[in-house]
């Protein structure tokens, strides 16, 4: 058991923290492990008290639980609603949990049964549409990404330990993307949601000269209907951004209002900002 | 002002000669999907990577003296003290070579507000004093309105500024340091001849603007449009991106943020340059937002430019390079809006 932690002088308790994971690929736990050069120090941090990913011994006492993954069993309903009792700060880790991930493209198809009958064949699985974890429980904060940066959960976990106040940005990709001076994707003729899509992964894939499917959900203020505009003069087709923005399942209601409006196309109501 | 001209094959030898410092200058960076070259500000190790007859650059060269993030300091804890320390984060001077009048201008003004008292800002002006910057005349393109602006030629700003006359420079000596390069390479006094060549080649380079942006009465016009139509509808267009910001050579506009280390034995400050055009910047302690809707936020970015600035220092906050327009995926241009608050809408 480490000794006492301290900031200033100030003795810090190392909050007890629980990972738990949901229907999901893990990879945002792994994201959790996935620094060497800081892990000692981050682990530190906090006493792990559950954690399947890195850990054989699990304890049911925590402050702190960080959630992976979506709903999409009843058995997983229960789980997560115990997790709620028990846990002082509820964080959702990662796309699956703050908004379905890529799992609730399953939802597209309105027939449930063959989709189970294409994935599991002879050996049926009870599963039910794919939901964020806010549909069942309150979630206090949201740790967006598909995977959440490593430093950001890094600085969240730190922030948490010395009570120092969790801001995510409400800007767009565009403006990282924008400070690390890379060429815009359109020029290179390629579609990118970087202009309504939540900053904080530091334009990850416009970096890499891949352009942004949206995982870490809507920014605030996001003008997706601008956007249209621009995808259409680059020639992309209303298909073509519907499917970027269900790939994350961040942009659900913008998907929604886009889709009424390719349906009565008369009745088209404004999905710009308020 | 002292003249030289000297043989373009001189050029190479005056690189070499600065070389031993860092020298950021135009590079192509690419190829857009129309086949056109994309240029940008970067570091240049050889002369031939220089392309000095760059159109226009994506991006100004402001990384390289307003970073868009910067550590402002860091703090080492040591029980419950703490030692802060300070980095202007200047380890060389840095030579600027081809800088076009619009940029060399936007340095002007960026020296009225930081370089300034009562509170001069120590991390600009130090990498500003170790400057060294060589102009570059340039080819006016569609979207260039330095003319309206008044800054389609630098008179201060620079140490040397260039000419391309064909086969020779025409060189424009404003420096001490200089003139004790141009010693070091071949150059002569210009020639009657030079002078006449340079003034046609001033001439048909002004010859070439298209774009131009009306800007008598502007300030005044922009206090009796503040509830014009034009804000809203140009509102509904912006993304709120700060694309227009992290682009343009003269928004120096910043936010601080704090971090602890992972340790907890160590903390900084950064400094990431910031838009007015992003929600929540006029967002205060306790969450209330002064300006919530886009379309403010857009006009107040246009007023800070083209009204405050203009009442402070007599002259507008913006250079004329288009850089806002051409990156801006809505379409949103300085002389479009400028326009259409003149004609009350769009
Ligand atoms: S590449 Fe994408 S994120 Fe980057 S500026 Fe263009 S639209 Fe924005
Ligand atoms: S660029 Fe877009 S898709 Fe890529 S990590 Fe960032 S938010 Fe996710
Ligand atoms: S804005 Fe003016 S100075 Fe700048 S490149 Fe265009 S024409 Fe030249
Ligand atoms: S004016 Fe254009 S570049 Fe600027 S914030 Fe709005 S959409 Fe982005
Ligand atoms: S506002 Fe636009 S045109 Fe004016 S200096 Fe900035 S980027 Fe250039």
């Amino acid at each position: 058991m480490p000794g006492p932690r301290s900031y200033l002088g100030v003795e810090l308790a190392r909050p007890r923290v629980g990972v738990f994971d949901f229907t999901s690929c893990e990879g945002c736990q792994l994201q959790f492990v996935n620094n060497e050069a800081t892990l000692l120090d981050f682990l530190d941090l906090m006493e792990l008290v559950n954690f399947r990913e890195a850990m054989t011994e699990q304890a049911g006492d925590y402050d702190i639980a960080l959630v992976e993954g979506s709903i999409s069993r009843a058995d997983e309903v229960t789980r997560l609603e115990k997790i709620r009792t028990q846990a002082k700060i509820l964080v959702a880790l990662g796309s699956c949990a703050c908004f379905g991930g890529v799992n609730q493209l399953k939802n597209r198809f309105n027939d449930l049964k063959w989709v189970k009958k294409e994935v599991y064949g002879n050996f049926p699985i009870a599963t039910q549409k794919v939901r964020p974890i806010s549909d069942f429980v309150t979630v206090d904060f949201m740790l967006y990404g598909c995977p959440p940066r490593k430093e950001e959960i890094e600085k969240v976990v730190t922030n948490l330990v010395v009570g120092k106040k969790i801001t995510m940005p409400k800007y767009p990709v565009c403006m990282e993307c924008k400070a690390n001076e890379n060429i815009c994707l359109f020029g290179l003729g390629e579609p990118c949601l970087g202009p309504i899509t939540r900053a904080g992964c530091d334009a990850w894939c416009p970096n890499n000269r891949r352009g942004c499917w949206g995982c870490r959900g809507p920014a605030e203020a996001a003008n997706v209907r601008e956007l249209e505009a621009i995808m259409a003069r680059h020639g992309f087709s209303r298909e073509i951004i519907i499917d970027r923005l269900e790939c994350f399942g961040g942009f659900a209601g913008q998907v929604a209002e886009l889709r009424r409006q390719s349906e009565h196309p008369r009745k088209a109501r404004s999905t710009g900002q308020a | 002002m002292i003249f030289a001209t000297f043989s373009a094959k001189e050029l190479p030898r005056l690189f070499d000669l600065l070389a031993a410092n860092t020298v950021v200058g135009p590079v192509k960076k690419g190829t857009d999907s129309a086949g056109r070259p994309l240029y940008d500000f970067d570091v240049v190790y050889r002369f031939q990577d220089l392309r000095l007859d760059y159109p226009a650059t994506i991006h100004s060269a402001k990384r390289h003296f307003l970073p868009h993030r910067e550590s402002l300091c860091t703090f080492t804890m040591q029980g419950n003290d703490w030692e802060k320390q300070v980095d202007y984060n200047i380890y060389k001077p840095v030579v600027f070579f081809g800088l076009h009048a619009c940029d060399i201008n936007a340095l002007n003004k960026l020296d009225k507000v930081l370089t300034a008292p009562p509170y001069p800002n120590p991390y600009y002006t130090a990498k500003r004093r170790n400057m060294f910057i060589i102009g570059q005349d340039c080819q006016p393109q569609p979207q260039c309105f330095c003319r309206s602006m008044g800054t389609d030629t630098a008179l201060r700003g620079f140490d040397l500024f260039l000419t391309d006359l064909g086969d020779r420079y025409f060189a424009e000596i404003l420096s001490a340091t200089a003139y004790q390069f141009l010693r070091k390479i071949a150059t002569r006094p210009p020639t009657v001849k030079d002078h006449d060549r340079y003034k046609e080649v001033v001439a048909e380079r002004n010859r070439r603007f298209t774009t131009t942006v009306d800007t008598s009465d502007l300030t005044k016009l922009l206090d009796l449009e503040f509830e014009s139509p034009a804000w809203q509808q140009w509102g509904d267009k912006c993304l709120s991106c700060g694309t227009c910001a992290n682009v343009c050579p003269t928004c120096y506009c910043y936010g601080v943020e704090e971090t602890v280390d992972l340790d907890l034995t160590g903390a900084a400050k950064t400094k990431y340059l910031y838009s007015c055009n992003l929600i929540d910047f006029a967002e205060v302690a306790g969450g209330h937002n002064f300006r919530p809707q886009t379309a403010t936020r857009l006009k107040y970015r246009y007023y800070h430019k083209h009204r405050g600035f203009v009442e402070a220092y007599e002259e507008p906050l913006c250079v004329g390079c288009g850089r806002c327009g051409e990156a801006c995926l809505a379409g949103i241009t300085v002389p479009a809006v400028l326009a259409s608050v003149r004609a009350r809408g769009a």
